[in-house]
């Protein structure tokens, strides 16, 4: 029997039936359900409609950029889901829970939600939806036929995934962490939280982050190696720019969160003392570290908002970019400011005077940058055409609310300031409403603007305008009161409140977050109506908007080779230059193009890793070798494919471009 | 929208030409990509000196560098690594000479140098561990055990993936695939012995100084 019983704990380490923690709370168990429903019914009606083999050829095994960026997209959406579930389970607790009402959520529970909400809307919600949309858009923008690294872009993908599926494991099977998204140790160490929560959290970031860095070197080897001849860096579109700045911003922080997770894991698996209490060890070490990382994760999530910012306005101003030189160079300044500001995040550490007064300056700094980009948007618009489509809406409210946000940072930058607001609701407003008024309004812009371009048919615009107000009017009623209260004095992460004077301002958040469900709830909607309606909104152009870059010069959706002949650039807006210099589309002369085949080798490899961290999580020993193992091995015989590459012959290039050819004509 | 195009604007169209008909073939990224892969464990590495360079003071009443580093074998380790770096690049002449079974010798003289670094390595490990100085130990030894211990990971792996290239070009000879391959490789492999010279320097020079 005790034999048994050492065997199980081997095989299944600290897992038991306990752990199944949903079984155990009526939410948990709710949710679970729902879950459950929701995946059965889309494994029926994916084998009703016979689609498993459409779903592993075309999308699970693809490495085009297109399909991979859509992924990317779509995981982001479903993880918004989760994220605001969150988020408005959190106003919920915090409107209600004030002197002898505790509210629904125990405070374990509710400090699983604020750490789950944070990580997971910085890295699994704005990341995918960053990463997705470059993927799709950047190769097309310097008209290039995919990535520089196909297989890698898929891995990445399916790295990404697996480490958002841990993360979303961890809801029902075990708990998440409890200590806030970045897992400050000594709280997030072994003494203070010795279950799996933090071991999900680490895991979960480490899997994605791996994905993460590898898809920003794949994006900086794309943007330098592969845009069309003639495309200057200084004729590269605006978004490709920032994309770049991204990507190198990615590159030179994600090692920084994995060496630090690393050592974080090391302190709690094997007892080292980098971060503990004892015997040397130094929190405030991990405090620096993941800053270093996690300040220009902001800027990473930020630059390419503003990217998709510069394409909107000048196309629906109908004007070249206003200080297109400057846009580039604030963007290259404030890729190098964001890795000197990361202390300004513990200013209240007591690193003295003189370094707190530095990070102060430099953090300041940065709104000079940053002004000259608003004023470059603004001045694009000045004198322009404006047509009120719906990503040109959600970049004015941008602007308005962005402006806002980033004057409200600067308070924060001044040291003296900050000791008074430092973890207070002010700085919990002050990020959302850039993270807000500035990623998510850029990403909505983006999926809007380029939704046609991915799908051939424009997205619903009454109900895109219907999102939009939502959100914009559901975030000031959300996120205002939290101004006053942290200026009032109220710290972040408080589950109850005594003093009964606050709660008339987390009802009215409570109600802006409301807002911002139904602007979730529109943009479904939108979604759903769009695809109802898509004959009466298709695009039959490839450019539904008036275009200025090359992406719109190809068919909507794009061929899978994304161009039959490579463009030549000769001027900035270069599908602007193209029409306005009477271009004439070949329709004769295809030759064969060269592509990269499909495989299933980067989802095996991430599967395995998910497997391997599971295993680790659990402290399942033997899962966990075994799956390392049969990584290594798995990435040895991946590299004994020489066969990664087949033409898409001539002709079949010619039908391809024929239809266009004739949808073009039937559409004059 | 072609509507909006004047046929013939002014001559322009004439004298440019907006696509390139001849099947457009960018370079290729690769070593690109891996460089920039390298520069990302660079970081990585930057990390771990820093930790080391902050906690390396923290004794926590155990053991100092100067009480546990043998400097000899660290020496002999030393050499074994910088060696193999010249046969890796004996190697890669070998190889631009297009004369397989040269490349492969050099290659397995490379592997087995390194091999011979990992061993020493881990006997160094062995011996702590055995008297009690472990990573555990203290904050110092936890941020040696763990800069060292990550590079001697790499080395690991390093040979892992040069024995799998050595098995490729044995059957596939010395293809472009092959050669880019050994490209990387070579990379990777003087980017190890590049942060072997800091950990030296900064870790068992300094270490045996303090």
């Amino acid at each position: 029997m005790s034999e048994q019983t050492s065997l199980g704990k081997l095989v299944f380490g600290r897992l038991t039936w306990d752990s199944l923690a949903f079984l155990h709370e009526p939410i948990l168990l709710a949710t679970f359900a729902g879950v459950a429903l929701g995946g059965v019914l889309i494994v029926a009606a994916i084998t009703y409609f016979r689609l498993w083999g459409t779903l592993w050829r075309d999308w699970i095994t693809s490495i085009d950029h297109k399909k991979i960026g859509i992924m990317y997209v779509i995981l982001g959406l479903v993880m918004l889901l989760r994220g605001f579930s969150d988020a408005i389970m959190m106003r919920a607790q915090q409107a209600i829970a004030f002197g002898d009402a505790m509210g629904y959520l125990p405070p374990h529970h509710y400090d699983q939600i604020f750490t789950a909400h944070g990580i997971i809307m910085v890295l699994f919600v704005a990341m995918p939806l960053v990463t997705g949309l470059m993927n799709f858009v950047v190769p097309l923008q310097i008209g290039a036929r995919d990535v520089a690294f196909p297989f890698l872009n898929n891995f990445s993908f399916w790295m990404t995934a697996c480490g958002v599926a841990l993360c979303m494991m961890s809801l029902f099977v075990g708990e998440f962490a409890r200590t806030g998204w970045l897992a400050y140790p000594p709280l997030s160490g072994i003494i203070a939280s010795p279950d799996v929560g933090v071991d999900y959290y680490i895991w979960s970031v480490q899997v994605a982050g791996v994905g993460t860095l590898l898809s920003g070197v794949n994006l900086i080897a794309t943007i330098v190696k592969m845009r069309a001849p003639g495309m200057s860096m200084m004729r590269m579109p605006i978004f490709t720019w920032t994309a770049l700045c991204t990507n190198i911003l990615i590159v030179v922080t994600f090692p920084v969160l994995t060496a630090v997770l690393a050592l974080l894991s090391l302190d709690r698996y094997v007892g080292t003392n980098f971060f503990t209490n004892d015997l040397g060890g130094n929190p405030m070490m991990y405090v620096n570290l993941i800053w270093i990382w996690g300040h220009p994760e902001v800027y990473i999530l930020i630059l390419p908002a503003f990217g998709i910012y510069s394409e909107v306005v000048s196309t629906f101003c109908g004007k070249r970019l206003f200080g297109y030189t400057s846009m580039v160079y604030a963007t290259v300044v404030i890729t190098l400011l964001s890795y000197l500001v990361w202390l300004h995040h513990f200013f209240t550490m007591g690193s003295g005077a003189s370094v707190n007064a530095f990070f102060g300056i430099t953090t300041m700094i940065i709104s000079i940058p940053t002004g000259a980009k608003i004023f470059n948007w603004l001045f694009t618009m000045y004198r322009g055409r404006i047509r009120f489509e719906v990503p040109m809406l959600w970049t004015i409210s941008f602007m308005v609310t962005f402006v806002v946000g980033g004057m409200t940072g600067v308070l924060l930058a001044v040291p003296p300031a900050d000791f008074v607001l430092h973890n207070s609701l002010f700085l919990v407003a002050h990020f959302h409403n850039v993270i807000i008024g500035g990623v998510l309004f850029g990403l909505m812009a983006g999926i809007t603007y380029w939704f046609p371009k991915a799908f051939g048919y424009k997205l619903d615009p009454f109900w895109g305008k219907c999102s939009f107000w939502f959100w914009t009017i559901g975030f000031y009623f959300a996120f205002m009161p939290l101004y006053v209260l942290g200026l009032m004095g109220v710290t972040r992460r408080l589950s109850h409140f005594d003093d009964h004077s606050l709660q008339i301002w987390f009802q009215i958040a409570a109600f802006g977050a409301f807002l911002i469900a139904l602007g979730i709830l529109s943009f479904l909607i939108q979604l759903l109506v769009s695809f109802m309606r898509r004959e009466s909104l298709r695009d039959t152009t490839g450019d539904p908007w008036h275009g200025r870059t090359l992406e719109w010069s190809t068919s909507s959706p794009p061929p899978a080779y994304n161009f039959a002949f490579t463009p030549i650039v000769h001027d900035r807006d270069a599908w602007h230059d193209m029409k306005q210099r009477g271009h004439v589309r070949p329709v004769t002369g295809f030759v064969p193009i060269h592509m990269p085949k499909n495989t299933g080798a980067g989802f095996v490899l991430a599967v395995l890793s998910a497997l391997c961290a599971f295993g680790l999580i659990w402290q399942m020993w033997p899962l966990a070798a075994l799956s390392f193992v049969a990584l290594i091995v798995a990435t040895i015989v991946h590299t004994f494919n020489y066969h990664r590459d087949f033409y898409v012959a001539a002709d079949e290039v010619a039908r391809t471009e024929d239809g266009r050819t004739q949808l073009l004509a039937s559409h004059v | 929208m072609t509507a909006s195009v004047a046929p013939n604007a002014a001559g322009g169209a004439s004298a440019l030409s907006f696509y390139d008909t001849g099947g457009h073939h960018p370079e290729n990224g690769t070593l690109l990509g891996f460089w920039l892969y390298l520069m990302s464990d660079c970081l990585v590495f930057a990390c771990l000196f820093a930790s080391y360079g902050v906690l390396g003071g923290n004794y926590a009443g155990g053991p100092t560098g100067a009480d546990l580093f043998e400097l000899p074998l660290v020496a002999v380790n030393t050499s074994l690594l910088l060696l193999s770096s010249i046969t890796y690049g004996f190697a890669v002449i070998s190889m631009r000479h297009k004369r397989q079974g040269a490349t492969l010798a050099w290659l397995a003289a490379t592997g087995l140098l390194g091999a011979g670094f990992v061993g020493i390595e881990l006997h160094e490990f062995a011996n702590l561990i055995q008297h009690g100085n472990g990573p555990q130990r203290s904050a110092f030894l936890s941020s040696f055990f763990t800069l060292v211990g990550t590079h001697g990971l790499h080395v690991t792996f390093g040979i892992v993936w040069l024995l799998t290239l050595m098995s490729q070009v044995a059957t596939h000879g010395l293809i472009a695939a092959n050669r880019r391959r050994l490209m990387c490789l070579s990379m990777f492999w003087h980017f190890l012995d590049v942060i072997w010279i800091g950990v030296f320097t900064f870790v068992y020079l300094m270490g045996a100084l303090r």
